[in-house]
């Protein structure tokens, strides 16, 4: 049988449905395309176990596609309004895939502002739900663009989400209730199981190799033990993947849409 | 007892640099038909407290805002609010930034009348380097575990977007999701409510009782407003209206871009405001958003 073809996203879709591996019965909140589609993977290939929102007020098991529904009528299980899924995020059982602005190397995130916090150069979002979710629960990060205005050197702008750096926390805070899956980006998989949390490369992506991954990131990575090329999605993710995505918002998530399988000289481009 | 109102009869009773709050999420369910009658007035610096959409923006633009407390200001579609951003870099907004839970804390500790309730979120992030006022305080149990004590958002008044209203204060809420409104209306001294259908008196099946959120006697004052959550959704009636959003985002960008949305969107009356915007059928069908 022909391996199949797949895009830069398709194959970010399935290293993003592996941070829900074995979770549990948790909530799996993909926020974003590329998130969401690969919590919905998981739920529907090896955890079916994960608890799933139509990302508006109610719970499904059958994960929804994303984008305009045609005559798809969704199913609901149970009742997930936002004050539900607080109370999920402070009762721990959530594993939450967000986009920050800014990541360090302590897992730190910032969605408030770049610059000088009281004059910023950019104001975004604020800080949402980071502070809470990342105290309570486990947390993955994805980024479209690996690069080191993402990736910073030093602490991000605005800490918006708690990491690993020590100074941050004072005696007597719980940080045992915290955790940091992984980040999805489009060069490689990385986490932050290195001695002391230090941040690490899992897996690169087909064409991209290590160094690019550090010359990108503005703080030290090391190689996991077991590094290696990221899976490839199988024909039945793709086929999984066409159904959750029936109009192919997947292929508008990635600048110019690359293709999974790509040359050094094409990564770099 | 009849506590119908006039929105304007609402916002004259709004003083110089009251705290008042909005009800709602993002561009969900805003009581917009009031906050254009706050911009149309010439009441100011308000501390306003909000899930923020378009109604902090607007606010921000108008000069009406000193203090804002809050997690976060979108219009999910759009995902930064215009004015909210502009406001923001000039440096000219004093701000109070918190997580969104700590921030339904803050409302629930006012409506229990508590000083404080308890919490992790915000410990070890620079939500407590900037807002100095945070304290901590230590579990006086065996644990010790120390925790960010969040203080209560006590509101002068605040306002809230319902689908059904009667002339007592009796509210309904009927979309998919209520968001934090009771918390509003609890954590305030007055809470005014805007709706989309004012009845005389709500005669309700059990069913359709259980979509009422908070009782009348948080209610001060009651204005029918239909099409009020404009140009936010107010499910399960009408979705947002991405165009004027998109009319309104686009206005930051513009020279002198706030004073002509002004004056072709708030300086009007409400018959106006609908036809500037395609007529109440139009608006009263705008498709709910799919997420």
């Amino acid at each position: 049988m022909n391996k199949p073809e797949f895009s830069l996203a398709e194959l970010m879709i399935v290293a993003a449905s592996e941070a829900w591996r074995n979770n549990g019965e948790w909530l799996a909140s993909g926020l974003g395309i590329i998130p969401r589609l690969g919590a919905s993977l998981a739920k529907m290939t090896h955890s079916p176990e994960l608890l799933m929102t139509d990302s508006e007020a109610y719970l499904v098991e059958e994960p929804i596609p994303v984008g305009p529904r045609g005559d798809y009528v969704p199913k609901y299980s149970g009742y997930m309004p936002f004050e539900r899924v607080f109370d999920c995020v402070w009762h721990g059982r959530r594993h939450a895939m967000i986009g920050p602005t800014q990541i360090d190397c302590w897992a730190q995130t910032n969605l408030s502002v770049i610059g000088d916090y009281h004059k910023p150069k950019v104001a975004m979002l604020g800080v949402r739900g980071l502070p809470g979710n990342s105290i309570n629960h486990r947390n993955s990060f994805f980024v479209p663009n690996h690069n080191s205005r993402v990736f910073v050197a030093g602490e991000v702008d605005m800490v918006s989400g708690v990491g690993f750096n020590p100074e941050r926390w004072g005696p007597g805070m719980r940080r045992d209730l915290m955790s940091v899956g992984v980040a999805v980006t489009d060069l490689c998989v990385m986490d932050w199981n290195g001695p002391d949390n230090a941040p690490r490369v899992v897996s690169l992506h087909p064409g991209v190799d290590f160094d690019l991954v550090q010359e990108r990131t503005g703080f030290a990575l090391l190689k996991a033990e077991n590094m290696a090329e990221t899976a490839h999605p199988t024909a039945e993710q793709i086929a999984l993947m066409q159904r959750l995505d029936p109009h192919n918002l997947r292929s508008k998530q990635l600048k110019g849409n690359p293709a999974g399988i790509r040359t050094a000289e094409e990564v770099r481009a | 007892m009849n506590k119908l109102m006039t929105a304007a009869d609402v916002v004259g009773q709004l003083r110089d640099g009251m705290t008042i709050g909005f009800g709602g999420w993002g561009p969900r369910r805003k009581p917009m038909a009031i906050v254009r009658e706050i911009l149309r007035s010439d009441v100011k610096d308000l501390t306003v407290v909000a899930y923020g959409g378009p109604e902090v923006g607007m606010l921000c633009a108008a000069g009406k805002v000193k203090k804002l407390i809050f997690g976060f200001a979108t219009m999910d579609a759009i995902p930064l609010e215009p004015y909210f951003r502009k406001a923001r870099q000039a440096g000219s907004l004093d701000v109070m930034e918190l997580d969104e839970g700590l921030f339904q804390w803050g409302l629930k500790a006012a409506a229990m009348r508590l000083p404080f309730l308890p919490a992790r979120a915000g410990l070890a992030t620079d939500v407590m380097t900037h807002n100095p006022a945070l304290k901590t305080i230590a579990s006086p149990y065996g644990d010790a575990e120390v925790l960010l004590a969040m203080p209560a958002l006590n509101l002068d008044v605040a306002f809230v977007h319902v689908n059904r209203a009667d002339r007592l204060g009796n509210t309904l809420i009927t979309g998919h999701d209520v968001y934090f409104d009771q918390h509003f209306a609890r954590a305030a001294q007055q809470c005014f409510v805007s709706a989309e259908v004012v009845e005389d008196r709500l005669e309700l099946d059990a069913e359709t009782a259980r979509f009422s959120t908070f009782e009348r006697s948080m209610v001060t004052g009651v204005v029918a407003a239909p099409l009020g959550a404009h140009p936010t959704s107010c499910g399960p009636e009408y979705g947002w209206d991405m165009k004027h959003l998109k009319t309104y985002s686009d206005s930051a960008g513009e020279e002198s871009g706030w004073q002509t949305y002004m004056d072709t969107f708030v300086n009007c009356g409400a018959g106006d405001y609908l036809e500037r915007n395609g007529g109440a059928e139009r608006v009263s069908q705008l498709p709910l958003p799919t997420f």
